[in-house]
């Protein structure tokens, strides 16, 4: 690792003051994934902003039909949570299934979301569940949040504040994770409304990404048979040393198969 | 720059001026000389670093030591009273949890915090909650042994 300086405020206004006095800074929350990139000096920031002490990024409610869970709520407590496992028990599981327990027990929402990693879990349930994102500027619909490999809408010094999921009737997930670390090499959530079913697929591509195709045909009939033919183009898929194109497109379609049958 | 941070490791204060690269488990084994935690792979897979910090087994390869600043560590060092091993510690003893025995600090720190949380985990469970220690000797099943062991043995007393 390059040196840097390490800060770790109190306050959310005290963190957005410390970003913007130092350059070359970086907000820091489980460090699951930006510690090892420091490591491999893949990321060289010059000041950390530790969010540990931020407890107003950090709880669990559910009101109005929505679960909001905020930035820096760690994987295991969403998934130990009975507010989640009562209201989207989709979300525990994904929550409970992140690489291990240790990464379980630093890892955070916020972390995992901003990263947009192409193989995270999150991103599926964000997009799959039709999230809202709110940030210390704004809040914005999944849609339009995820926006590229490791890329999403977010502006320098912009925070994450909390992730808000809207309750399904019914959903589920359902990854083929890589044997050693977890991650997903092709994950997919599957959730009913009562105005029509959402499927989101990460892993597979670039960045996570919806499936219209088979949204349309499971509204209709949310049946596994109603999709076992529609395979996703290999395009524009990931080819790397686990699994190649033709593979990711095969696995998301059974995935997506799996996730509607355990959900009925 | 040089950080002052005060912990609690293994009940006792410590306090240290660290540089903010510093890993916890750097401040443990070079500067408090702890040596019991492992580092294996200090990429964050193996879980030989895995200690205690406020209650939550953490792979210490991981965490800043600046981030444990005010923090409660507990190490493998903190588990036997004198003499008398951790009923953890005896039963991956007894039931032969350990060949090298370079895994096992991680393997018994992950295994206490599972206990903490369900003292009466079912054999798939030990198995998922162990997915971040690897053990390139035993195979796993008297690892797996020894935590139903050392959990029946925390039950009954
Ligand atoms: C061995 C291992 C296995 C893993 N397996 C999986 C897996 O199976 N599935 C999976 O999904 N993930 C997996 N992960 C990643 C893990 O979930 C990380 O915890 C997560 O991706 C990042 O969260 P973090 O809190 O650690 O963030 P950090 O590493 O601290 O930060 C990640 C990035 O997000 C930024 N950031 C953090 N918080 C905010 C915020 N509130 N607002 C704006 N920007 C922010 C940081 O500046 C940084 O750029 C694994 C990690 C490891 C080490
Ligand atoms: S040394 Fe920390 S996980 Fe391997
Ligand atoms: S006993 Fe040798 S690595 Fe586990």
């Amino acid at each position: 690792m390059y040196p840097f300086d390490y800060f770790r405020p109190d306050s959310v206004s005290e963190a957005l003051d410390l970003y913007r006095a130092a350059e070359e800074r970086q907000w820091l929350a489980g460090g699951m994934t930006l510690l090892p990139a420091m490591k491999l000096r893949l990321s060289a920031p010059s000041a950390l902003i530790d969010l540990a002490a931020l407890e107003e990024m950090r709880g669990i409610e559910v009101d109005n039909g929505c679960a909001e869970i905020g930035a820096m709520t760690l994987h295991d407590t969403v998934s130990r949570s009975n507010l989640v496992r009562e209201s989207i028990p989709a979300l525990s599981a994904l929550a409970g299934g992140i690489g291990d327990s240790q990464v379980r027990n630093r890892g955070t929402i916020g972390g995992s979301v901003s990263n947009s990693d192409p193989a995270a879990d999150y991103p599926a349930a964000v997009l799959g569940l039709g999230a809202t994102i709110r940030t210390t500027e704004r809040t914005v619909a999944a849609d339009d949040f995820f926006t590229g490999m490791f890329e999403t809408c977010l502006r320098p010094g912009e925070l994450l504040l909390s992730v808000r999921f809207p309750v399904p009737t019914r959903a589920c997930y359902m990854k083929f994770p890589n044997p050693a670390s977890r991650y997903a090499i092709a994950g997919v959530m599957v959730a009913s409304f009562d105005d029509g079913v959402r499927v989101a697929v990460t892993g597979a591509g670039p960045f996570a990404f919806r499936v219209a195709e088979m949204e349309n045909a499971l509204t209709t009939d949310f049946d596994p048979r109603a999709i076992a033919d529609i395979r996703i183009p290999v395009q524009n898929l990931n080819e790397d040393m686990h699994a190649s194109p033709e593979y990711r497109s095969h696995l998301v379609t059974v995935m997506a198969q799996r996730a509607v049958d355990a959900a009925i | 720059m040089k950080v002052p941070v005060s912990l609690t490791v293994n009940g006792e204060s410590v306090s240290a001026d660290v540089d903010p690269r510093m890993l916890l488990v750097e401040l443990l084994r070079e500067e408090l000389r702890l040596t019991g935690t492992h580092v294996g792979c200090d990429t964050s897979q193996c879980g030989c670093c895995v200690v205690h910090m406020n209650g939550r087994s953490v792979k210490s390869c991981s965490v800043l030591a600046v981030a444990a600043d005010d923090a409660e560590v507990t190490t493998i060092e903190g588990l036997a009273v004198g003499d008398e091993l951790h009923p953890m510690q005896q039963a991956f003893h007894e039931h032969h949890g350990l060949q090298c025995g370079f895994c096992t600090p991680g393997m018994i720190m992950s295994a206490i915090d599972l206990i903490d949380r369900n003292p009466n985990p079912s054999e798939a469970e030990i198995r998922h909650w162990l997915e971040g220690n690897l053990c390139r000797c035993t195979g796993y099943h008297n690892i797996v042994k020894a935590i139903e062991a050392a959990a029946a043995e925390i039950r009954s007393r």
